[in-house]
């Protein structure tokens, strides 16, 4: 394989700055591995290579324009390639969601956490496929159609973020973003075996990230190793008046760590994530990744998350309510798919009908009845208060330990169309992931092992608000000491 | 719990969503699963808890209450799958 295509996200930007690698030869090298997987993987909705290109070749021009300006600082990612989920809006490409309903929608704006990156010099290559609306966890519940694991193509990549994780770990990338609302980014890098980070909430803007559950959606990043998800997270990160969920945080910049141990680390292990019916070897994996991280100093404390097992029927609840109120604006009328129709009411009913996909749908009737008259406070009243108590959970817990270990999923990754007519099966893939999004709390997800099929088993680390800096600490420190970030699916 | 075909359609009525008959069938089905599996939020005890409206301490902070331009009409209408005269065009509401 090309060797330019295994390059870290450092090395790459270490190679463009010294004038070993152009932004061309980079970007081309990842458009030349779309070209030749992508009938495999089908990580991408819409390619932009020639728009790509062109922004590399600027990339390119500037650098050496600055070899003659030495004072002047370069933005610190110029000409570094990456893809974006085609959830988040690029002004001028066009942003599907991976719904029918938005086919030909054509973004005037760019989300502010897309704008951060440019800003600091990365090129676009195309936007990767999604699970309609990011409601789903296999990335099968697409328009346009399914995208398949790059470890066995004929299993899924996880979702809702499964194209950007099947590019990054099939190396038509060296990052992408992505959103986690449920899980959306850690299942899939689990699955694909990369590294995903969920911010806490707030800590990203969601300007211009389509909305699905607004209490819950996150953006977040997918690449090989923590050290290269923190490399574009953190220019991602900080308060945006367009979003006023964001928060102003003291500059948490990231960096390497310097201390060759976990020393004093206090990392909770809560019971309720290591179920009978998981699959061995995922517990297996994550125990050695544990008893690993406690060789490197740290101390391991059994702990209780007693709400737990309350997160998924919550979720289920909160986020397909928020969700019928957001999808209300699509009605065939500003953008969007447009039915023909002799009335107003049968336009909307219509358009909506033909636009939408099964699950979105079911997502809306299940959150319109949680909020209709009479069952309001039975169903969205509770489930908002017990979201209270897991939240609870997390702030106890995170009283006595500085992370908190798990499994990102109960098993690695299914085959595709082992949950097609079963929901509740599907949606029971989250359990791990769900609490930290009802919580707000941060998750990274990264690779601990291979199961006898030769598929990746993720763990997840979580921390109290704000405290990605440790996750990322963390997770280096462990594949500092590791190679599973490293290796490469069969198929490359 | 087992949804009533009449309470599905009454949801997809409030949702503006035309339904086919077999598409009435499995949410029923479906979405009755999936209530039944909620319905164990029923045994939590939250007398005297608070519902969560934000997972972060509510902030105030303002924005500058400055004029700023908006995004031009023709810019808005562009993605409009029906704009007339500078319009969104919907059928007639009233006859």
């Amino acid at each position: 394989m090309d060797d330019r295509l295994t390059l870290t996200v450092r090395q790459a930007l270490q190679s463009l700055q010294n004038g070993s690698l152009s932004s061309e030869e980079l970007t081309r090298a990842c458009i030349e591995q779309i070209e030749r997987l992508e009938s495999k993987i089908h990580a991408f909705i819409t390619l932009t290579a020639e728009k790509a290109l062109e922004d590399a070749r600027r990339a390119d021009a500037r650098r050496i324009a600055a070899h003659r300006h030495p004072d002047e600082t370069l933005p610190s990612l110029l000409g570094l390639p990456i893809a974006v989920k085609d959830l988040l809006t690029v002004a001028g490409v066009r942003c599907t969601c991976g719904s029918r309903i938005l086919e030909n929608y054509v973004p005037p704006f760019t989300a502010t956490a897309v704008q951060r990156l440019v800003d600091a010099g990365v090129v676009i290559v195309g936007k990767t496929n999604t699970d309609e609306f990011a409601m789903g966890s296999s990335t099968e519940n697409s328009a346009y159609g399914a995208t398949f694991n790059p470890w066995d193509t004929g299993r899924v990549p996880g979702g809702s973020s499964g194209g950007s994780a099947a590019a990054v770990a099939a190396r038509m990338v060296p990052a992408a973003l992505g959103t986690d609302t449920g899980g959306s980014v850690r299942q899939p890098a689990a699955f694909c075996g990369v590294t995903g980070i969920k911010p806490t909430y707030g800590r990203v803007s969601r300007y211009g990230l389509v909305a699905y559950g607004s209490s819950l959606d996150t953006a977040g990043v997918l690449a090989h190793s923590a050290e290269d998800a923190a490399i574009l997270f953190w220019p991602m990160a900080g308060f945006d008046p367009l979003d006023a969920t964001t928060v102003e945080q003291p500059p948490s910049v990231w960096h390497t760590p310097e201390s060759e141990t976990l020393k004093g680390l206090r990392i909770g292990v809560p019971k309720e994530y290591f179920l009978p019916g998981m699959q061995p070897e995922v517990e297996e994996k994550v125990r050695a990744a544990i008893r690993m991280l406690a060789e490197l100093g740290g101390e391991v404390h059994e702990i209780s998350l007693p709400h737990t097992e309350y997160a998924l029927p919550v979720y289920y609840l909160i986020a397909p309510a928020e969700a019928s109120a957001n999808l209300a604006r699509y009605d065939g009328v500003r953008f969007g798919y447009r039915a023909s129709a002799d009335t107003l009411g049968e336009l909307f009913n219509l358009s909506r009908s033909r636009g939408f996909g099964a699950e979105v749908k079911r997502r809306i009737m299940l959150g319109t009845y949680a909020l209709s008259a009479g069952y309001y406070e039975a169903y969205y009243g509770q489930a908002q208060k017990v979201r209270t108590l897991i939240r609870r959970d997390f702030e106890e817990a995170f009283q006595q330990v500085d992370i908190i270990a798990t499994p990102v999923t109960p098993t690695t990754a299914f085959r595709v169309g082992e949950h097609r007519d079963d929901p509740l099966a599907m949606y029971l893939e989250d359990v791990f992931t769900l609490p930290t999004n009802l919580a707000g709390v941060p998750g990274l997800a990264f690779p601990v092992g291979f199961d006898r099929q030769g598929l990746p088993v993720g763990m997840q680390i979580m921390a109290s608000h704000f405290r990605e800096d440790l996750l990322f600490s963390v997770a280096y420190h462990y594949q500092q000491h590791t190679d599973w970030h490293r290796r490469l699916p069969p198929l490359l | 719990m087992t949804l009533t075909l009449a309470e599905v359609e009454h949801i997809a009525q409030l949702a503006r969503l035309h339904l086919s008959e077999e598409e009435k069938i499995r949410f029923r089905e479906q979405l009755s699963a999936i209530l039944d599996y909620a319905a164990r939020l029923q045994q939590v005890d939250t007398r005297d808890i608070p519902p969560t409206s934000s997972v972060l301490p509510p902030r105030s902070r303002l924005r500058e209450d400055e004029p700023r331009p908006a995004l031009p009409q023709q810019v808005i209408l562009a993605n409009a799958p029906f704009p007339y005269q500078g319009y969104f065009r919907v059928p007639p509401v009233l006859e």
